[in-house]
């Protein structure tokens, strides 16, 4: 066994233990961190793929900036001792259902499938390629969807800050509550 | 891309992170942990992309630039959906789905 396999057995593992600790903790900043680890383990499978830059992406947006967000906003809204209470069985046993059968039905398509390997030489991902593709809009160049992400970033922004922002109408009647 | 490892393992891994996800999606009651959930659905989708263009389509690099996509309109809904709830959290005081009933209009 080489050390690539290896490190893939440690993160799937870590992969598959802490997304079902993450549903099903019953605390919710300990499901947090849960998320968290799963995560960073993904972006390690992105290194292990040799996509580093995506691999650096994951961890910067997700990790960094998901999380953190997540984190804060249950500090806003929940208390940090709080511990939920035990699910509905009907209810456990109606998501079991969902999630095995459609977890069995998705393996076996895919074992019995074949994949056929790609033969081309691997390309390489240097920060120059895929600059260089981001705002190319000639042959596999992505210049429409960069820009259509970056109007979809700032229409986010706005929303987020005209959203959460406290309405001065209401503002004496929240204060009451 | 040699690594040893059959692309059937990573694709094991995503299907398995998708349905914790769904799981996730359809038991719990707390509005923060269901968009936790969605974010596990997310990042499962994206191992897909990846690992199909780095075994199956090596010379191009259309999974990668779709993966970076999710990840950036992720952090976009992220970024919206907690704005929501934490409006929702100075409406009712709570966040929890079944307390939540009502609509404005």
């Amino acid at each position: 066994m080489t050390a690539t396999q290896i490190m893939f057995y440690i993160f799937a593992a870590m992969i598959a233990v802490f997304s079902v600790l993450a549903v099903t903790s019953r605390r919710i900043l300990r499901a947090a961190t849960f998320l968290l680890f799963v995560l960073v383990s993904t972006s390690g499978l992105y290194f292990m793929l040799n996509y580093e830059f995506l691999a650096a992406v994951q961890l910067t947006l997700y990790v960094g900036g998901i999380v953190v967000l997540i984190i804060f906003s249950i500090l806003l809204t929940s208390h940090i001792n709080q511990k939920f209470e035990p699910v509905k069985t009907s209810k456990i046993i109606y998501g079991v259902i969902a999630a095995l059968s459609g977890l069995v039905l998705c393996l076996t398509t895919i074992l019995q499938y074949e994949f056929k390997a790609g033969d081309l030489a691997a390309k390489e991902v240097n920060m120059q390629v895929i600059g260089k593709s981001l705002l190319n809009y000639g042959d596999s160049g992505y210049a429409l969807p960069f820009e259509v992400i970056s109007i979809l970033l700032l229409a986010a922004m706005i929303a987020a800050i005209v959203i959460a922002k406290r309405n001065k109408k209401n503002s004496t009647t929240d204060n009451n509550k | 891309m040699n690594t040893g490892i059959p692309i059937q393992y990573f694709l094991i891994v995503s299907t398995f992170m998708f349905f914790a996800g769904i799981f996730g999606f359809i038991t719990r009651k707390n509005l923060i942990t269901i968009l936790m959930s969605v974010e596990l659905i997310l990042n499962s989708v994206n191992i897909n992309f990846v690992v199909f263009n780095n075994y199956l389509f090596p010379g191009q690099l259309q999974g990668h630039f779709f993966a970076l996509f999710i990840i950036a309109v992720a952090a976009a809904e992220a970024a919206v959906a907690i704005a929501i709830i934490i409006n929702i959290y100075r409406h009712f005081n709570t966040i929890d789905i079944e307390d939540v009933d009502e609509m404005k209009f």
